[in-house]
């Protein structure tokens, strides 16, 4: 049995299969399968059964997700099903891998997540430098649409379903997925308030599902293979496989499908070849800029949403951030920090006002003119920038590396002002 | 209603509002910036963040945003909490980050909303010690001034100027803290509701730049509760003086009318009260020279003209723009017989439509407040955004009720700003626009019928007929059939449908209008339809309820020219722009001797014996009726130091006493006015004779503010007409608020502190009034005839544009609002400029008339029909009701600059 569904076709020393190559590869199966005569409250049953946790970052379970649609009589007819392939958190690679290298595994899982919550037309909201990805999707759906698997009923199922490739202008608050949906429409690209969660009102004020990449691309082998094959690919208490990724200087950096509930350590060692010779681990984050440091003494725990959880840390998107002992922790917050305040919206205070001034802080400190007063105000904007405080979770995301880094390197930050440069740059 | 507990204390709150707006109901300060009353939340600023606790165990508590939470009953909150505090105390420290702490210099210093959350959220010590963020600044126009660096970015504006109020030239720009506030370039603020950005904006980024230019601190200002004499609307200001001149109008609010906006004609078009051409003293022309009259020729001349004194026959001409008291004491003078309206002989009938209508008990006259609980809503030929501005503003809310019911379905509550719109997007109200020509509204707009009046005329009735079969049937050509029905479909299944005319198109759509909803009404058992008739000026209605139907300006002029009458006085009036321009010439001629009592120098003030100067608005206490038959009374704000009177001082006997007796005299005397007098205060409150100061208790200078003239001190003024006073002294309206001219309250130097003035937030103020509505409707009226011929004697049917800058005759005497007036124009069809070949904005003849206009070559405009506005210089009322034109060689003077519409053609074209 295939236990890479992910990228079990992907090869990047060639371009992605054509739809005749992917199809012999199992592919657009899950479609055939519910042409047979699944309905969507199967589908949704399916999902929901196989535990599937949304892979954008936040882990929510995607058949839950799908549940709140409002259907029957009474509701919309109109929906929308929204890719988020925005992908900007720093350190993270994983949507680029997948559209570029199999981009109709995406539009496999677009059809059954479309069906399901019965949307009529679905968007990818692509990152605008994702150029690779641009062409392959829309090659890749044109030959969808030759074959029957997009457009009007679709396999004699009856459902139409369109897929329109937006390419975004730009921002990281584009991949929180209400901005998202504004920057659709044309609008500025602030979050909204939830609720109305965009379930309820969401693209143009429809009923809306916006899933990651990922989460899409895990939908072919669970209607394919079974919820029971997907059950058995894990490892821990998560379901599923799950793109993994190193960044950072371990010998082989990349992104890699591997089962969830790997222990730490194994990936780093096993997949990012382990740390650069002369180099020592000093700390990590487990999922992209927004999460909180974790240390050598983690390597044990398992790559899982719970495990990760408990350690004060988020999975989030799997993609990991390796920091050595050579570079200075205080220089890797502050370009985590500038490049938070630069993609602040600007909508709500602690974030627009707040991360600014964390952000010269940062500057003040490695040239050496930071003060204690400079320190205390960090601290203090660990809480204020935190969940709760702001209008949307990127102010949060900034404060976790930033409140851990604050606890664990300490020492360095007091380095900086009492020293009055970097102690690194010596 | 929830219960819920607030530190400690039990209250009852209303569930479906927000729990910052709750708490500002119940009286407690909670600091906020994003939310506004009428605009509902969207939690940018995070300023009224509190502490809500799960349940009477927990002791820790979660932060939450007031102004995003619903209370709920049971509901534990700490606006006290230290947490919270800490938190409250953080988000304003980084709000003042950039801010240029420019208050001595800043035109909102002192009555500054950031000021006040400043101390109220407890940042006193600045430890941000990096860069600022600087801005560059644009023009915006002469209205507003542009200073982006004192923003603390809560996107009142944008949310105020593009979403509340329609406009689209002003947007956030940028993003982090970088965000900027602005136009895409430098430019004039389009939007003709600009001026509320001064009231909405929490600190000093948009300002009012008549007020800068002759700038006073709020505290300096001597203030009085006013009403705009712009339009029929009557919105309640409150203007202020300093030094003789008055500084700029603010908003008053009046929770029936304006509620918390007004119009930029009402805001800034106030400049020609201090204009240097005002008539300081009495004169009397002799040859071609003009003498200035002392009191006692005054009144011997006077004399001469009251109708005891003479045999030969004195008529007066009253002004629709002036108070119902002056128009009241003319007639006294001369005799109810002989009190002849001062509106054109066509507006004048429409009047007496309305005033007739307005009696009917089929019908509502709705105030603006009802206006906004419109879900089907029909204009027949009024251009409301020029007409009667404010309309306009409260019509874009309106159109709002499906998004309403949208969210309540979908059970989002209201108060959630930014959710509503996003889940309603496009879906609206239906509003249905009868007009010649596109007007600022059709962007909310479900159906527009452009067409000639007589044929709107045919349109609307037929939808009377679609309605009831006991109206009058019209048969419409087969293309509008389908939009004949649907619209009568559209106001049949509304909850409160709305009926809007007006009588600039004439009396027939009027009469269209009213069988229209008399036609509704046959098919409803929950009371009369909303039937909103609009006039054009303040007082329209007060005039015309003061004269008899057949006592037109058309039969006034005739009297004097037959000699029928021989002497004249003309009250607050240019009859010149009443009626053609050679009979009122010939009249005046003719008469022995003419009287004309105004402000400023006007073409009938040139023909006039006698000229008396009057006071201007905010220098007398008058009552105005405003289009729904409400009667509001609007007291002096400041003396004037010429030796102009009010008209009625002038023209009555009892000057000393001020308006009181006069009023009660009108009210016995005047069928339908009986209830004027309900709106003078009462007097039982006022404590051992102790008065409303005009002045605040900051006020300052007051015993050096005549120095620059002489040393000696002079005595305090006593106003002895009035329950207002000349001085800091007495006792700030305590049971009355309709004396309340400009809020304050200890911690709230800002508009916002109107809160602590209401019975709830956007509620009725307390202890006050709205003003009276004066009409008694028991009439049983009947469906009117209405005549749809069209006048095809020439190429072109007529149907007449106003502007808001521009058609009103005081506000454009005002050189800020000459700043954005254009010159009589002529719109028309793509077709017809071609085959005249006539181009966008050439000088246009027309035949048989002395006159010339621009070419407005308009998309929207029918062939064969046009549009025309005239300005003041034109003889308006010569015009037939179709014309023919041609391509003239003369120069235009002013031309089309500047005017905002949406269907001009390309000027290539």
């Amino acid at each position: 049995m295939v236990s890479n569904p992910l990228t079990k076709n992907i090869d990047m020393s060639r371009g992605p299969l054509d739809i005749a190559g992917y199809e012999s590869a199992d592919g657009y199966q899950s479609l055939k399968t519910i042409a047979k005569g699944l309905n969507s409250v199967d589908v949704l049953q399916q999902v929901k059964d196989s535990g599937l946790k949304g892979r954008g970052g936040a882990g929510f379970p995607t058949g839950l997700k799908w549940s709140f649609v409002p259907s029957g009589d009474g509701a919309p007819v109109q929906k929308y099903l929204v890719v988020n392939a925005d992908e900007m958190e720093p350190g993270t690679f994983k949507d680029r891998l997948l559209m570029e290298g199999d981009p109709h595994l995406l539009i496999e899982g677009m059809v059954i997540a479309a069906f399901t919550i019965q949307a009529s037309k679905a968007y990818i909201f692509l990152r605008g430098e994702y150029v690779v990805a641009e062409k392959a999707l829309k090659h890749a759906i044109a030959e969808a649409e030759a074959k029957g698997y997009l457009g009007k009923d679709i396999l004699g199922t009856g459902f139409d379903l369109d897929i329109v490739v937006h390419t975004s202008a730009g921002r990281y608050i584009c991949g929180e997925e209400t901005a998202l949906l504004n920057a659709l429409e044309g609008k500025r690209a602030n979050p909204r308030a939830k609720p109305p969660f965009p379930q309820v009102s969401g693209l143009w004020g429809k009923p809306t599902i916006v899933n990651n990449v990922e989460t899409i691309c895990n939908l072919p082998g669970i209607i394919t293979y079974g919820v029971d094959w997907y059950h058995g690919l894990t490892k821990g208490s998560d379901h599923g496989t799950k793109l993994f990724g190193i960044s950072g200087k371990v010998k082989t950096p990349g992104c890699w499908e591997l089962p969830l509930g790997l222990p730490i350590r194994q990936v780093i060692e096993e997949y990012g070849g382990g740390m650069q010779d002369g180099l020592e681990l000093r700390a990590f984050l487990p999922g992209g800029g927004s999460t909180d440091f974790m240390l050598p003494e983690h390597l044990d725990i398992a790559l899982d949403y719970d495990e990760v959880a408990k350690v004060g840390s988020r999975l989030a998107t799997g993609t990991m951030i390796i920091l050595d002992d050579k570079t200075c922790p205080v220089g890797m917050i502050g370009n985590l920090m500038k490049f938070f305040a630069h993609e602040s919206c600007g909508f709500c205070t602690p974030c627009r006002d707040g991360l600014p001034w964390v952000d010269t802080i940062f500057r003040e400190l490695e040239a050496g003119r930071g003060s204690e007063k400079d320190l205390q105000i960090l601290h203090e904007h660990v809480d204020y920038l935190g969940p709760g405080r702001t209008f949307c979770a990127l102010a949060p995301g900034a404060a976790a590396p930033l409140g851990s880094g604050l606890k664990i390197f300490k020492e360095d930050f007091e380095r900086h002002i009492s020293g009055k440069c970097c102690p690194y740059k010596k | 209603m929830a219960k819920i507990v607030i530190d400690g204390v039990d209250y009852e709150v209303n569930p479906d509002n927000n729990l910052l707006q709750e708490c500002l109901s119940q009286g407690l300060d909670l600091p906020y910036f994003c939310w506004h009353p009428c605009m509902g939340s969207v939690g940018a600023c995070r300023q009224c963040a509190v502490i809500q606790y799960r349940d009477e165990d927990d002791d820790k508590g979660m932060l939450v945003m007031a102004c995003m939470t619903p209370p709920t009953d049971g509901m534990i909150i700490s606006i006290e909490d230290e947490q919270a505090k800490s938190f409250r105390s953080n988000v304003i420290e980084s709000l003042m980050i950039s801010h240029p702490h420019d208050c001595p210099v800043c035109e909102e210093g002192g009555e500054c909303h950031l000021q006040d959350m400043t101390l109220m959220s407890g940042h006193n010590y600045r430890r941000y010690d990096k860069e600022k963020v600087t801005h560059r600044n644009q023009y915006l126009g002469p209205f507003i001034g542009h200073e982006m660096n004192r923003c603390i970015t809560c996107y009142r504006c944008v949310r105020y100027y593009d979403d509340y109020a329609g406009g689209t030239d002003l947007s956030a720009q940028a993003s982090h803290h970088h965000v900027y506030f602005g136009r895409h370039e430098e430019g004039v603020l389009e939007s003709e509701f600009s001026g509320n950005l001064v009231e909405v904006c929490p600190t000093g980024v948009f300002t009012d730049r008549t007020f800068s230019e002759n700038y006073t601190r709020k505290w300096d200002l001597q203030t009085a509760p006013s009403i705009c004499t712009g339009c029929a609307v009557g919105c309640n200001t409150t203007p202020g003086e300093r030094y003789g001149t008055l500084r700029r109008i603010t908003n008053r609010y009046n929770s029936d009318v304006n509620g918390y906006f007004l119009c930029d004609r009402g805001r800034f078009g106030y400049g020609y009260s201090s204009s240097d051409q005002r008539f300081a003293d009495p004169l009397q022309r002799k040859n071609e020279t003009a003498e200035i009259m002392d009191d006692s020729a005054v009144q011997s001349m006077l004399d001469g003209f009251s109708s005891e004194n003479t045999s030969v026959t004195t008529i007066g001409i009253g002004s629709p723009r002036a108070s119902t008291e002056a128009n009241y004491a003319l007639r006294c003078l001369v005799g109810a017989d002989n009190f002849f309206s001062g509106m054109s002989d066509e507006e004048f009938e429409s009047a007496n439509l309305i005033l007739q209508l307005n009696k009917d008990k089929a019908f509502h006259s709705p105030s603006i407040r009802e206006i906004e609980q419109a879900d089907a809503i029909l204009i027949v030929g009024e251009d409301v955004t020029n007409t009667a501005p404010r309309i306009a503003l409260a019509l874009r809310q309106s159109v709002r009720n499906k998004a309403m019911e949208l969210a309540d379905q979908s059970r989002i509550p209201r108060w959630q700003d930014a959710a509503v719109r996003e889940l309603a997007q496009h879906d609206r109200s239906p509003l249905s626009i009868l007009s010649g020509y596109k007007t600022r509204l059709d962007d909310v707009a479900d159906d527009e019928i452009i067409d000639s009046i007589p044929r709107l005329a045919s349109f609307a009735q037929a939808i009377a007929g679609s309605l009831s079969g006991k109206a009058e049937q019209i048969q419409v050509e087969d293309g509008q059939v389908a939009a004949v029905e649907k619209i009568a479909e559209q106001l049949k299944s509304a909850k409160r449908p709305l009926v809007i005319a007006g009588s600039s198109q004439g009396a027939e759509l009027i009469k269209a209008a009213a069988n229209i909803a008399r036609a509704l009404g046959e098919s409803r058992a929950d009371g009369a339809i909303d039937l909103c008739l609009l006039t054009p000026e303040v007082n329209s209605m007060g005039m015309a309820m003061l004269s008899t139907e057949e006592n037109s300006l058309g039969a006034a002029l005739e009297k004097l020219r037959s000699g029928e009458a021989s002497k004249v006085v003309i009250v607050e009036n240019d009859l010149y722009r009443r009626a053609p321009h050679g009979l009122v010439d010939e009249a005046l001629e003719k008469a022995e001797q003419c009287l004309v009592i105004d402000q400023l120098p006007t073409a009938t003030t040139a023909k006039a014996d006698f000229v008396l100067p009057c006071t201007a608005f905010a220098e007398q206490e008058s009552s105005y009726i405003n289009y729904e038959g409400r009667a509001q009374l609007s007291f002096q704000v400041h003396r004037n130091h010429a030796r102009a009177k009010s008209s009625w001082q002038w023209l009555s006997a009892a000057t000393e006493e001020g308006i009181e007796s006069l009023m009660h005299d009108c009210a016995d005397a005047v069928p339908g006015l009986a209830k004027l007098c309900e709106i003078l205060p009462d007097k039982s409150q006022f404590v051992g004779g102790m008065k409303v100061p005009r002045q605040s208790h900051r006020y300052s200078g007051r015993t050096a503010m005549k120095s620059h003239l002489g040393v000696h001190e002079p005595k305090q003024a006593v106003d002895s007409q009035s329950v207002m006073s000349f001085s800091m002294e007495g006792i700030s309206s305590q049971k009355d608020a309709s004396i309340l001219a400009s809020s304050w309250s200890p911690q709230w130097n800002s508009n916002q502190s109107i809160s602590k003035f209401q019975s709830e937030v956007n509620g009725e103020l307390k202890q006050g009034h709205t003003g009276k509505l004066v009409m008694e409707r028991n009439a049983e009226g009947a469906y009117l005839e209405v005549s749809v011929s069209e006048d095809s004697s020439a190429e072109l049917q007529l149907s007449r544009a106003h502007q808001i800058f521009g058609s009103d005759e005081l506000s454009s005497r005002s050189s800020v609002i000459k700043q954005r007036m254009v010159g009589s124009y002529l719109g028309i069809s793509e077709e017809d400029a071609r085959s005249k070949r006539i181009r966008q904005g050439d000088s246009i003849a027309i035949v048989g008339v002395e006159a010339s206009l621009s070419a407005c070559i308009r998309s929207s405009i029918k062939n064969g029909s046009a549009v025309i506005y005239c300005d003041e210089t034109m003889d308006s009322h010569s015009l037939p009701r179709s014309i023919n034109i041609s391509k003239s060689n003369n120069e235009v003077q002013t031309g089309i600059k500047g005017l905002i519409i949406s269907d001009l053609m390309d000027e290539d074209n």
